[in-house]
């Protein structure tokens, strides 16, 4: 299931629903990814601004659910990402899997969220209490991360 | 054919979606690059960069060398940051 939402999202009322009635799921794995404030001082974080592509980010989303299913036994998955402004602290994205092994679920949810990251349609805006806003540049490690789990023509 | 533009290239091209009829011999995404970055110097300075430009055809990423003949939707947006 995909959603794309600008309301913060309830971690245990969403994994609770996922899993609810299905009997053949023995494990669930989740990630959630924050509003991060690593910067001290001057370069300090007060607020972040997800933009997004609509339409496009629920199709790349739904795409990319659909090729976890493909590689691993899941019973269910989930992925919710919000956008508009943020502070730190906040919940982003929420991303999940639910296999009868743990396996599976481990690997589907690390998955989801590498390849979420380099291919899903979102650009964050960050603001300094000043009121300056910078646009996130893309990082290589995320490239590496999402790398390791192959491409869908070519499955690993 | 309807182009989008998001995040920095919205902001220096200063509007995030126009119309245009694209002639004929503009048939590739990297035709449509060169084509639009001469309709002002904002479009120049916003793909000044194209190592830094992604591009979507119909709401799929799609390549330089990709065909935008007969797409209803291109978009232009920076490596995606979501997550």
């Amino acid at each position: 299931m995909i959603k794309v939402q600008q309301e913060d999202f309830n971690l245990g009322q969403e994994l609770a629903a996922l899993t609810s009635g299905n009997h053949r799921i023995g494990g669930l794995c989740s990630f959630v990814g924050l509003v991060r404030d690593m910067q001290q001082g001057p370069e300090a974080i007060s607020a972040m601004t997800l933009e997004h592509y609509p339409g496009m980010t629920e199709q790349a989303l739904a795409d990319i659910e659909a090729e976890a299913h493909a590689r691993w036994p899941l019973e269910a998955s989930l992925i919710i990402h919000r956008y508009g402004r943020m502070e730190p602290g906040d919940q982003i994205v929420l991303v999940a899997a639910a296999s009868p092994h743990r396996e599976a679920a481990f690997e589907a949810c690390h998955f989801l969220i590498d390849w979420l990251k380099t291919k899903a349609p979102f650009w964050k805006l960050e603001e300094t209490p000043e009121g300056a806003a910078s646009w996130v540049d893309a990082r290589d490690t995320d490239d590496v991360a999402a790398a390791r789990w192959g491409h869908p023509d070519k499955k690993s | 054919m309807k182009i989008l533009y998001f995040a920095w290239l919205r902001e220096k091209i200063g509007k995030g979606q126009e119309d245009v009829d694209l002639p004929g011999h503009v048939t590739t995404v990297s035709d449509l690059l060169d084509w639009l970055a001469d309709q002002s110097d904002a479009h120049q300075q916003a793909f000044a960069d194209r190592a830094s430009v992604r591009v979507a055809v119909d709401q799929r990423h799609a390549k330089l060398d990709d065909a935008v003949s007969g797409a209803a939707e291109v978009a232009f947006f920076p490596p995606v940051t979501g997550g």
